[in-house]
This record gives structure tokens, sequence and C-alpha cells, in this order.
């Protein structure tokens, strides 16, 4: 039996909370999780694949998008996608548009709730480089920077058809192993949080949110 | 409508009268008779509505141009009111004892220009930007390419259709 | 000794199997709904992969022991349901471990989960799941009247509390059913099973679109597979408890298989036709119809 790794745990600061509120938050910070040996872990794949739970935010104009998916004229039930309301049970958070500083606390908040492993799919151009908003004072231009992305599907608006497509190349990339999302977030932590901290200035929260 | 203005003129000081549409008429006042020509629009001829409060930012003359928008819903006429205050140092009576919605176009205008409305409830809370730290964004003077180029991350490599510069090149290529 | 061991591999087993049942079950519903929408809908072994996908997630956050114990609490309440029911009359194998008096401990343990559930829930810290909590236990506790009073009606009906021997005393065909010999208690159980199936219009307490799912809101990871394991063997237990009260027992699997879809069909036909009711709607619901009809079937059940 290995020995269990008992490295002394690192702590964050917190430094954006009062006193009395950093005894309620917990202060350590993520440690990167391993992977199971090559064809468990296929298998496991195959099925998060089969089963992808995207989270009920709809962050900006893409969640008018995701509504006719649901329907019966183009139905992602049936590729196994389907809508959960809270970001510890959901697998895929979908950025749909622009994401003014605002939102980005928010998405930033519930992306480190979910659980590993946790795909972000970023639905329009603005995602991508600023999209129309890209001299907007209140819009990032680049998400990357700020959580680590898997899919980009271009379009101002995509369509259902686009976002479909951009789901099988998800698929196809989950399959293929690349789940470490979650990983690449807590192995580049001080970046991610000196860009984050850089556009948020009011950080009145947890620098890790578990 | 024109024979209330003339009433108006008499008790008020109005600078300038202006019809721009059949039913639409714009005022402008001195800046310490306002309140109470929106307290006597509204208690008394019948503009109990007021549709929005905006700012226009003069930066030529230095001043701020306040615009009370208010509709009477008995005769069908739109009559905006504008008022020009200082742009050094914007401050400006309060109407939310007039209209309660006025406080939150008033939170808006602190936050977006930097006019200040002591009197009125909540003002100097942020609005919609939180933790902003730079000048109020709806000026002027505030340049927001050079803002995001410089705070944001913008992605190298992007060009632009934008129909201007396209035909510019097309037309003028050696540049004129 | 021996008898003891086979007892618990044919229990194993036909816990295997009524657990793939309810999986296979809750599939072929969603497809059903799904077609009632005009839409294909996802395949047939959909829940297979949603539990492999929810326990093959690599970190979990924890409240506490409670939190950790709440859904263990739920899967115990629905394995302990089904392993005190017999599946099949006259199977030694899916006899389970039936005995005299199990009628009250079946019904105390459809009881257990959800108090179980709740305590977890409770110790999570979400809002929603304690306002969840509140909706389901008091929308069981209205059920439980008249399925408590058809019950009643039948204990004395058949002078037993043995399931075995309720299912003994319908066999010989369709006229024995308690469907037909006492039709208030079955009217009222099968009312009762449509609360407990929680589908619409009974569906408040797990309502996607207001509280989040409402008690299982903050469970995760490995904690959410044992909820949904616990969906799928709960909801077979249930219906194979109702079958063998009310629609005479079955004596092999493919008669169980039929009863209990049968059954299941009610409430799901209800569920896509209706809305949702309130949470005190659903309670006057049930303390209006439903328990005149059981209090009825108790004094027929005397008169006989």
């Amino acid at each position: 039996m290995k020995k269990k790794d008992r490295s002394r745990r690192e702590f964050l600061e917190n430094a954006g909370l009062s006193d009395p509120e950093k005894e309620l938050f917990c202060n350590a910070k993520p440690r990167p999780s391993k992977t199971l040996g090559k064809y468990m872990e296929g298998f496991l794949n195959w099925s998060r694949a089969n089963s992808l739970w995207i989270l009920g935010y709809g962050t900006g104009c893409g969640a008018i998008e995701l509504r006719p998916l649901m329907t019966a004229r183009y139905d992602m039930f049936r590729y196994g996608i389907a809508p959960r309301p809270t970001p510890r049970q959901s697998t895929v958070f979908i950025i749909g548009g622009y994401a003014s500083v605002k939102t980005l606390k928010r998405i930033v908040r519930s992306y480190e709730q979910m659980q590993d492993p946790k795909f972000v799919m970023g639905l329009g151009s603005c995602t991508i480089n600023g999209g129309m908003y890209w001299d907007s004072y209140n819009t990032i231009n680049r998400l990357d920077h700020y959580i680590p992305v898997d899919v980009y599907i271009t379009g101002c608006m995509p369509r259902p058809e686009s976002i479909i497509a951009g789901f099988e190349e998800l698929k196809n990339r989950i399959r293929k192993g690349y789940t470490q999302g979650a990983n690449q977030y807590i192995n580049n932590f001080d970046w991610y949080k000196r860009n984050q901290k850089q556009i948020i200035k009011d950080w009145n929260m947890p620098d890790y949110n578990w | 409508m024109k024979t209330v203005l003339k009433e108006l003129k008499k008790t008020f000081s109005i600078d300038s009268v202006l019809q721009q549409k059949d039913r639409t008429w714009f005022i402008t006042v001195q800046r310490e008779h306002a309140v109470p020509l929106l307290n006597h629009l509204q208690s008394i001829q019948g503009f109990t509505h007021l549709s929005l409060l905006t700012a226009v930012d003069r930066i030529e003359d230095n001043r701020f141009e306040l615009a009370y928008i208010l509709f009477n819903h008995y005769e069908k006429v739109t009559l905006g009111v504008n008022v020009l205050i200082d742009r050094d140092n914007p401050v400006m009576d309060s109407v939310h004892h007039l209209w309660r919605h006025a406080a939150t176009h008033q939170r808006e205008l602190n936050e977006m220009f930097g006019i200040s409305f002591p009197q009125s409830p909540r003002n100097s809370e942020s609005f919609i930007l939180e933790g902003w730290d730079s000048m109020p964004p709806m000026r002027r003077d505030f340049d927001t390419k050079e803002y995001a180029e410089d705070r944001f991350f913008p992605r190298p490599g992007r060009t632009t259709n934008d129909p201007a510069s396209f035909m510019k090149d097309k037309l003028y290529p050696e540049g004129e | 000794m021996e008898n003891i061991l086979m007892t618990v591999v044919y229990a194993l087993v036909s816990l295997f199997i009524i657990t793939n049942y309810g999986l296979l079950l809750n599939g072929v519903v969603r497809k059903i709904v799904a077609r009632v929408h005009g839409r294909f809908g996802p395949p047939v072994w959909q829940p297979y992969l949603d539990i492999i996908a929810t326990y093959s997630k690599r970190t979990a956050v924890s409240h506490g022991v409670m939190f950790l114990l709440g859904p263990v609490f739920r899967l115990a309440g629905g394995i302990g349901t089904y392993l005190f029911i017999p599946a099949v009359f006259g199977s030694a194998l899916f006899s389970n471990f039936s005995f005299s008096g199990d009628l009250l401990l079946v019904m105390y343990f459809v009881f257990f989960g959800q108090l179980g559930m709740a305590l977890g829930a409770g110790e999570g810290g979400h809002p929603y799941s304690a306002i969840g909590v509140g909706r389901g236990l008091s929308q069981m506790t209205a059920f439980e009247f008249p399925f408590s009073l058809s019950v009643i009606a039948l204990a004395v009906q058949h002078h037993t509390l043995s399931i075995t021997e309720i299912v003994a005393a319908q066999q010989g065909g369709i006229a024995n059913w308690t469907l037909l010999t006492n039709p208030f208690a079955a009217a009222a159980g099968i009312i009762a099973l449509l609360g407990m199936n929680m589908h619409s219009p009974f569906d408040i307490v797990i309502a996607p679109q207001e509280i989040p799912i409402g008690p299982p809101v903050e469970m995760h990871s490995g904690l959410l597979g044992m909820l949904q394991t616990n969906r799928a063997v709960f909801t077979a237990a249930k219906l194979v408890l109702f079958m063998n009260l009310y629609l005479g027992g079955a004596a092999n699997i493919p008669a169980m298989i039929a009863k209990t879809f049968a059954l299941y069909m009610v409430s799901v036909v209800i569920g896509v036709s209706f809305p949702r009711f309130r949470t005190e709607q659903s309670i006057r619901f049930f303390l209006k119809v439903p328990l005149v009809l059981a209090i009825l079937s108790v004094i027929y059940v005397t008169l006989l």
C-alpha cells in the first residue's frame, strides 16, 4: 500500500473577507487530482461523454440559444445532455456570450464550486476575442485568461445546430482523454487569480470558493 | 400647449422653447427654477409621468445638460425640460419626492456621469459597476478603447471589416 | 448456517435484478414522456450512464458527518424496503426476508429513508434543501393517512399482517384481487401511490424549476450516485409492494414486470397530463376524497 501524501496543506490568505467571515469559509488551497489506469479511465470517459450535465446558468445572450435546444425540434436530451440547477452536480459550464465584470465574478464563483472533471464551453465571439464589445469598459476580451476553456463555438449567437456540433466536439475530446481542465486551473492557480483580481476589484469572497 | 408655456414663461425663467414634433416640446430652464417648475408641471399641469431622466455631456460649453422627459396622459403631450449644470462641480437637487423612481435614475447618473444628487436615497452606492475606480465612464473624455486595451487582455491578430476603413483603403491606398 | 448463506445470496441476486429493473423502468418512462412531448428522448440505458458518470467524479466536498450519512440512510431505507417484500409468490429466490408482521416494517422503511435524507440535507446548509425537506415531509405525512387506513383495512380483511399471506389470499383468478374484493382500499392505496412516486401533480418536492431539486440540492459526486441508485430500487420496491397488496402478487417474473409496469403507467400518464399542485393544495387533496375512500374501506371490511 502506498503511503498517503501527508505533506503540509497550503493555505490561502482570503484577504477579501472580514475577520468574522473568515471562520465561515475554508481557506485550503486546492490540490490537483489523479486519473485512474488507462482502460478504466477510457470506460469512465465514455460514460462521462454520454451523460453531460450542463449548469443552468444563462450567463449572457447565449442563454436564449439554449432554450430551443431543449425543445422538441433540436432535442439535446437524446445526446444525454440534461440541465442541472446547481454547480455542485453539473459537469459543463456554458458561458454564453459576453461576460461583464459583474458576471465574471459569479462565473468564477460557480466554476470553483463545480466538481472535477469539469468542462467549459464558450459560445460566441465575445469569449474568443471580445466580439462586438471588444472596446467596452465593462466586458472582458479573453475568457481563457480567467478560467480554462475546452471548446469555443463561433457565431454571434451560434444556432442550435452549431451548439450541437460543439457538443459533439466536446464529446470527442472527452473520449480522447482531455479531461484535465480542473487540474490546469489548479496548477496555474496563481496566474488565473492574478488575472481575475486585476479585473474584479471588489473581491469580497474567499480566494477559492469550495 | 402654447398658452401653457406662455403662462409658465411669466413665472419661471424659461430660456428657450422648441417644438420638435406635433406633440413634443422641449424647454430649457435655469437651474434654480428647475425643481419648482417640475413640481408645478406635475401637480397642476398634469405631467404626471416622468419617462426618463438622463444627461448629455456638453464638454465644449463645460456643462452637463440634464433632460427630464415628462408625459401628460390627459393631453397626450411630451415635454422635455433641459437644465444646464456646471461640469466641474456637478451637483443638482433631487426630484425623488415627486417621482419615487427618479432615485434610481439619479443613482445611475451618479455612477455614469458623476452628477451627484445629495438628497436622493442611496445615491453614492454603486449601481451596476461593482468596484469601479476610474472616471465615470459616460463622460466624453473617458477613452473606453484605451481603457479596454489596458485593463482587459486583448487577443492579438484581430482584424476589422468595418466599411469606413475598408473603403478608405480601397479608394485611397496611398493614404490621403 | 447454510440456510442463512443461501438466503443472503438469493437476496443479493434479487436486489441486483430489481435495481436493473428500476433503472430500465426509469429510462423507459423518460422515453415515453419524451414521445408525449413530440421528441425522441434519451436512450433507455441513460440512467446507467448517469450513475456511472456521477460516481466517477474525482472530488467531493463534505459538510460534516451527517451530510455524508444522509444518502446512506436513504439508500439503506430503499434497500430495506425491498428486502422485506416478497417479490414473487412461491419462489425461494425472490421471497427475500419476509416474515409475519413485515407489512408494518415495510411501511416504516418507506418513511425512514426520507427522514434520513432530511437530516443530511439540513446539514448541508443550503436554504433550498430546508424548504424541500419541509415540503417533502409534509406531503409524505398527508398521503400516509389514506395509505395506512387502507393497509389497516386489508389487515382486518385477511386477519394477518404478513404480506405473503395477503398475497396467498388473492390467488385463484382476478376475482380474488383486492382491486375487486375491496375496491375502496385499492382506490385509496393507488391514489396514495401517486403521492409516493412524486410525479406531477405531486412533484413540488423535487420541483426542478422552483427550488433547484429540493432536498438533494447540495449532494454531489458519490453521494448523488447513491441517491440515484436509491431512486431505482425504491421505486421498484414500492411498485412491488403495491402489486402484492392490491393486484394479487405475481407467480413469476414476467407477471411481476407486467403488473408493476401497468401500475407505474397510471402514475406516469397522470404525470404528463396534469400540472403541479402547491404543497397545501396537495395536502388538502389527500385529506379529502382519498381519506374518505380509505375510511369507507375500513367500514366496508368490518361490515363484511
